[in-house]
């Protein structure tokens, strides 16, 4: 039986890890190769990569450092951040990664997803969505969730599912950082709808809510968090225990 | 030396990072010469069956392949690689493949039950078949260990040369071996410390 999928997201800004860490133990806590290896070390059993640099030149050193975080860790690498065109695809692949997310691409130019599964094959792209409740509706949200795009959710991931997405990361803006627990209506919903995987993101405080995300909805895949595993509040080895010791199928080695 | 056998098929970083980080010395070619001199081979691949086994052809490698297997040598295929050394494959439409283990590749799809993703994506159990002795390839691992799979066609049809699987409301060929050559559907390059010792085991066994 395939094991639910814990995975932590890092978020690099011209090389370093921003949101900042205060794991014990490391010494540069913003290098993001060192925090890479220390999660896969640990038993994550992905990493999200999001490069948010603006410049050109901050660009060029993600692809350096993807480059090093790539060949140190053995376990599947997702990257996202400023993918518009097939070429960016093809340019993180290069790198090592094994997926590709898109978001804000994707929404400018839907074909991007078409174009890139041709390519590269389904289990390569990753539709990730930023979505918050407007007017009785999931919307979706650009340019990192700033921007309304009038698009409702459940419809633009069908789409983006029928166009050839493997898997979709649903970020609920609604619970982010909040660290109430994940958005399961919103995820309910959109696991209704769509036979890819889910990744469930944002709201995640303690353990007990991965818990209550994999128990209360067995359709979601996986769950994604940032700074809980950067502070070091909830750590992947114990989180997964926990999770197995309550019936949830992991990968414990 | 280990030589990874290039030919224009899928990304092959994580596979040569993976064996460098084992202590392998790694030459990623399509030369036959240096395919011969290699201890030993590993075929790679990712697609469609039907476009990469005719590339092998067209490159002649996969005589090579074939030529180097009989003599001894340990071959490691993985994923479509693993695919390729099985006698023949019913993705869209029917192609021969290296013939190098009795077997049939076919969908998933008819025999996972309703509510089975396909893909089957993710990080799932090996476990061993009861009747035989454990595979020298699992030498540094243990049954229920999780390696990383993403494929929706599977080995069918050769019970006789499987030496593990993976529970996905059917019971999917994970692994197969016949004498030097060894076939893993997963991803030991992307199963963190368990595939590298998976491949470790492949990079100690005698030719």
């Amino acid at each position: 039986m395939i094991t639910k999928r814990i995975i932590p997201c890092l978020d690099v800004k011209d090389g370093r890890v921003v949101k900042g860490v205060n794991f014990l133990g490391l010494s540069d806590v913003s290098s993001p190769v060192k925090l890479a290896k220390y999660y896969s070390d640990c038993g994550a059993d992905e990493l999200v990569f999001y490069d948010i640099t603006a410049s050109a030149e901050g660009r060029a050193l993600f692809t350096d450092i993807l480059t090093e975080v790539a060949s140190t860790i053995f376990i599947p690498l997702t990257v996202g951040g400023g993918i518009h065109t097939v070429e960016d695809f093809d340019r993180v692949l290069k790198c090592g990664a094994d997926k590709v997310s898109v978001n804000s691409g994707a929404i400018r130019d839907p074909s991007l997803i078409t174009k890139a599964a041709k390519k590269y094959g389904d289990q390569c792209v990753v539709l990730s969505v930023d979505a918050k409740r407007v007017d009785g509706q999931f919307r979706v949200f650009a340019k990192g969730g700033r921007e309304d795009t009038g698009l409702d959710a459940i419809e633009w991931i069908k789409k983006g599912v029928a166009s050839g997405a493997g898997e979709i990361v649903l970020n609920s803006i609604d619970t982010d950082g909040v660290k109430g627990g994940f958005d399961l209506e919103m995820l309910a919903a959109v696991c209704d709808v769509v036979s890819v995987p889910v990744i469930a993101s944002g709201g995640a405080g303690c353990a007990e809510d991965f818990v209550t995300l994999f128990q209360t909805l067995p359709k979601v895949d996986a769950g994604l968090a940032a700074s809980i595993f950067h502070f070091g509040e909830v750590e992947i080895p114990a989180l997964k225990a926990e999770l197995s010791r309550r019936g949830i199928h992991m990968r414990l080695r | 030396m280990i030589a990874i056998i290039d030919y224009g098929v899928g990304n092959l970083f994580s596979l040569r990072s993976s064996l460098s980080a084992i202590g392998q010395e790694v030459c990623v070619t399509g030369d036959p010469t240096l395919i011969h001199q290699a201890e030993r081979i590993v075929l790679p691949g990712v697609g469609a069956f039907g476009d990469a086994a005719a590339l092998l052809r067209q490159r002649g490698l996969d005589q090579v392949v074939r030529g180097e297997a009989a003599s001894g040598k340990p071959l490691l295929g993985i994923c479509l690689g693993m695919q390729l050394l099985l006698s023949r494959s019913f993705e869209y439409g029917e192609h021969q493949g290296l013939g190098l283990i009795e077997g049939d590749v076919v969908s998933m799809e008819p025999v996972v039950p309703v509510g089975y993703k396909v893909p089957h994506i993710g990080w799932n159990a090996l476990l061993f078949p009861k009747d035989k002795p454990v595979s020298p390839l699992f030498r540094y691992i243990r049954e229920g260990d999780c390696v990383y799979f993403v494929h929706s066609f599977y080995a069918a049809n050769c019970a006789a040369h499987t030496i593990a699987v993976a529970e996905y409301g059917a019971m999917l060929t994970a692994a197969v071996a016949k004498d030097n050559i060894y076939g893993v559907q997963f991803h030991p390059e992307k199963s963190g410390a368990v595939g590298l010792g998976i491949l470790r085991a492949f990079c100690e066994i005698e030719g």
